[in-house]
């Protein structure tokens, strides 16, 4: 594969979307990412308000909710929280987020702390649809795969992809803002939490 | 309960489920007084849609009586009789706000949404009894069925008016109408319509009452034509003639202004290309059997307009792209809106502009409903359409 690319230089598309992206261009955008991290962006338009959707979401407890394979958040501090996420054969992984950037109705931004679990960063912005469709919510995370590139195999093929992991919850962020429940086939006993 | 499920290829059965229950505040449960097998579901007992799994319950087509209402649903009212469209859809998304509900952002669950995400580059709605692609919701070949977003989807059925006049407001009459209207209708046209199945014979019907001039019916069972007939069309049966040189004899060697592909992916047909795509679908290179609808572009007239509420699923081979381009035809399709028509489909049938009961050939049971697919399969000339009473009463 060749070198990374640090930017999209010929196209309009975000980072997110480079065949080879260099997650370590974020840099300095409230995200702390080495090259050979894993990098997962996306977007969705959703038909409400920014400040209603920053709100629910800086609300870390809601959380839960819509990213189903996170057991818990609980604040530390005003900046810290701690994370429990479900992990491969019933496990889970544990770590200690700070917020690096906060700007209400428009992003949040965070990092692991040093020395915990999963080293990632990530951010979420919420931006105005230029055609009144609503809010741009794009979710932009890095992550140090456990146990380099052998431990995304493994993750792989235990537990879903963090991609499409971002993926589903973005679409479930969705499904409860504009309708005020999460769409589900199943029965209520093993209905999605909402 | 009871209701009919899914086991595998021409395996359906019959059999006791556990009742549905509310999950969500906007659901609410249908006791189901009629239910009708679809030509769509015939995809799904020959197996040619992916992602069943044994023990799926069948069924989009079906109308009852409200029997629970969840927390969040303000419009319906326990004891009302309401029609089920089978489309889900939330109400509440870009797609929805335009009235394009067959395009629903939110009503497939988000996990199965994910496969058609990877087949069709986007997430796809969700649909009753129609595999997990559309979300594995339970169908309405049962005695009850759960309902989501049911503040949105049923629409209320006035007293006095019977099932059979107002059970295809669920999918096939608005299926035919949409195709109709897709053809964007000049009062001097002429329409071709491939397929006297239910769909092709309610497009016939929408597009008379759209104002086409002829409209001209393509099939090889006699009774489906026979059919066609008596609602005003003129026939080819194509295994008499050639059709393309039917359709330029009958139309002054113009052409149709307008071709409606109500046949999908299982057309029938004696070509060579038509073998060559069931030996490539047996080895799963090609999945979709296409060749109604390359003829349907070749014999649309220059300028012409294709629509196509036949279903397809996958990819297909050797697709006439030249004549498309070359003469420059507009093609309009995709499942059905179903919510957007159902008031004035409704309308209509009170006023007695559109009857639809014309269709129905048997009227069984639910017990009998695996018998009623088989006969819907095999015998497609005396059989134009099964409806089945889960509760045995015909109402009013």
């Amino acid at each position: 594969m060749s070198e990374p690319t640090s930017a999209t230089a010929h196209s309009d598309a975000p980072l997110t979307a480079a065949k080879n992206p260099n997650p370590a261009a974020f840099n300095g955008e409230g995200m702390e990412a080495r090259k050979h991290d894993v990098l997962i962006g996306r977007s969705v338009t959703i038909d409400q308000p920014r400040d209603k959707l920053y709100a629910f979401w800086r609300d870390f407890k809601n959380l839960p909710l819509f990213m189903h394979n996170i057991r818990s958040v609980e604040s530390v501090s005003s900046r810290v929280s701690h994370w429990v996420v479900e992990a491969p054969a019933g496990k889970t992984v544990e770590w200690d987020a700070e917020i690096v950037d906060d700007e209400p109705g428009a992003l949040i931004a965070w990092r692991s702390l040093e020395g915990t679990g999963v080293r990632n960063s990530g951010r979420v912005e919420f931006r105005d649809s230029p055609d009144g469709r609503g809010t741009i919510v794009t979710v932009t995370l890095v992550y140090d795969p456990p146990g380099g590139s052998v431990g995304k195999i493994i993750a792989k093929l235990f537990q879903k992809e963090p991609k499409v992991q971002a993926r589903q919850d973005l679409r479930r962020f969705k499904q409860l803002m504009e309708t005020g429940e999460i769409a589900t086939a199943r029965p209520p006993e093993a209905a999605p939490r909402a | 309960m009871r209701a009919l499920t899914w086991h595998g290829k021409h395996d359906v059965r019959v059999e006791t489920v556990p009742d549905p229950q509310i999950v969500n505040p906007r659901d609410a449960i249908i006791k189901v007084t009629s239910t009708a097998i679809c030509g769509s579901d015939l995809h799904l007992y020959d197996h040619t849609i992916p992602t069943m799994k044994a023990g799926d319950v069948l069924g989009h087509e079906f109308m009852g009586e409200v029997v629970e209402v969840g927390a969040g649903n303000k419009k319906l009212q326990v004891g009302q009789r309401v029609v089920v469209p089978f489309v889900i859809a939330c109400g509440q998304c870009f797609f929805c706000k335009q009235q394009q509900y067959s395009a629903c952002d939110n009503s497939n669950p988000a996990e199965t949404a994910d496969m058609s995400e990877f087949l069709y580059g986007y997430p796809m709605t969700g649909a009753f009894g129609y595999s997990h692609l559309t979300g594995g919701y339970a169908g309405g070949q049962a005695e009850y069925v759960r309902v989501p977003f049911s503040d949105i989807g049923p629409i209320v059925i006035p007293e006095g008016i019977e099932d059979d006049k107002v059970l295809f407001l669920s999918d096939i009459l608005p299926t035919g109408w949409m195709a109709a209207e897709n053809c964007e209708i000049d009062s001097n046209d002429i329409v071709a319509v491939w397929g006297c199945g239910p769909v092709g014979l309610f497009a016939i019907q929408s597009a008379f009452v759209l104002g086409a001039h002829r409209v001209i019916a393509i099939d090889h069972h006699p009774r489906r034509l026979d059919l066609a007939k008596t609602m005003g069309a003129e026939v080819i049966n194509f295994e008499e003639v050639d059709v393309r040189e039917a359709l330029v004899e009958m139309t002054g060697g113009i052409g149709p202004d307008a071709c409606i592909d109500a046949v999908g992916m299982e057309s029938h047909g004696f070509s060579a290309d038509s073998v060559m795509d069931k030996v490539k679908a047996a080895v799963k290179l090609v999945t979709d059997q296409t060749h109604g609808l390359r003829q349907v572009i070749v014999a649309c007239r220059k300028g012409g307009r294709i629509s196509i509420p036949g279903v397809y699923g996958g990819v297909t081979d050797k697709f006439p792209i030249g004549a498309l381009m070359e003469k420059g035809l507009s093609v309009k399709s995709g499942q059905t809106h179903v919510q957007k028509y159902m008031p004035q489909l409704l309308k209509m049938i009170i006023e007695g502009k559109l009857d639809t009961t014309f269709l129905i050939s048997h009227r069984l049971s639910l017990e009998e409903a695996a018998r009623g697919y088989k006969i819907f399969k095999e015998q497609q000339n005396e059989v134009t359409k099964v409806v089945l009473k889960p509760d045995g009463v015909t109402r009013h």
